[in-house]
């Protein structure tokens, strides 16, 4: 009996291992970010279009929204940025950007050629804030409720999709079903 | 006439392959030692010697989220770059080795640490390679005693 069952039951256990390990869908890099549930670090930094104008996120307190993590040298960043416009539009949260350790003047090009989806950019040129974050990979989307937690983390490029599956429900969720 | 098999001498040959095995899993041990090459940092060694020795140690033990097989002391990331940085500036300040630690894991994640400390959730981690010896003994202990039983030369075995 056992000689029959040992083999079987090892043969289960490594496709349940293979179908979780080798799932081309999950994305072997993301990682679990500590922060979810955590009050979102504050930071205080610059505009990148306007380096006197100050961009923090403790005036957002109460107030459900997006911080997107991108710099010019990232071109899944490129990729997502017409999402990014797109979402933009819709206008259901404040869009702000976190651009990382990048060039001020790349990042204005770049803002002004492709177009600007956020209500304001953070210049994090030494990536402090970004460790802060716990970012590790450019581009990364976190949503902060109006506690100023860390509700969700997203690693990869936007998409609509993505937005609407992962992002849309939570913000409804966070706002108690009023907008 | 057919020729006799070798005889077999069953206990010396258990010793033999737990021999072999020990020596196996020590090499693999000496291997994950293997690549310890250090990064090039602009900023140059610390002045102090001590805090030199602990700034080693500390990189080596965080993980580059990056590459993710290389440490940040080895790893040419820029984000390796900036978090060797930080764990300076932290040495500097004064902040202990669990400080720094604490520092990373709350932002990354315990899976910062090459080395996760040995609590409830890592358990499985660590006792692992543990199971796996045991099992291995065992089924090398069961197949040596089954040799053991089996007769020696070309006889039929009387076993059904």
């Amino acid at each position: 009996m056992w000689k029959f069952l040992l083999p079987f039951a090892a043969f289960v256990a490594l496709v349940v291992l293979f179908a979780f390990g080798l799932n081309p869908s999950r994305d072997i890099h993301a990682l679990p970010s500590p922060l979810i549930g955590k009050p979102a670090p504050t930071f205080a930094l610059t505009d990148v279009l306007d380096p006197s104008r100050a961009v923090s996120n403790a005036s957002l307190n109460g107030q459900v929204y997006v911080l997107n993590v991108w710099a010019t040298w990232c071109v899944p960043c490129r990729e997502e940025h017409e999402a990014l416009l797109s979402i933009s539009r819709q206008h259901v949260v404040p869009l702000i950007g976190l651009n990382w350790k990048d060039q001020r003047e790349r990042a204005k090009q770049w803002l002004e050629q492709l177009g600007n989806p956020y209500q304001a950019v953070a210049f994090d040129g030494d990536g402090r804030t970004a460790i802060e974050w716990g970012v590790y990979g450019a581009p990364e989307t976190y949503l902060v409720d109006r506690q100023g937690r860390v509700i969700y983390k997203f690693i990869s490029p936007m998409t609509q999709q993505v937005w609407d599956r992962e992002f849309l429900p939570r913000i409804a969720a966070a706002r108690g079903g009023g907008a | 006439m057919k020729p006799r098999r070798m005889k077999r001498p069953v206990r010396g040959n258990s010793v033999i392959i737990a021999a072999l095995a020990l020596v196996l899993a020590g090499v693999m041990g000496e291997f994950t030692a293997f690549a310890a090459d250090q990064a090039v940092d602009a900023n140059g060694q610390l002045e102090d010697q001590g805090l030199q020795t602990r700034f080693e140690l500390i990189t080596h033990e965080l993980r580059c989220l990056v590459c993710q097989n290389e440490s940040i002391a080895d790893s040419n990331a820029d984000l390796a770059v900036d978090l060797r940085q930080q764990v300076r500036e932290m040495l500097v300040g004064g902040k202990s080795n669990d400080a720094i630690f604490d520092f990373m894991t709350d932002r990354y994640g315990e899976f910062v640490r090459f080395n996760p400390p040995l609590e409830r959730k890592t358990l499985l981690i660590w006792g692992a390679p543990f199971v796996m010896l045991l099992l291995g003994g065992v089924i090398v202990y069961r197949v040596a005693r089954q040799r053991g039983r089996m007769p020696l030369d070309d006889e039929p075995a009387t076993r059904p």
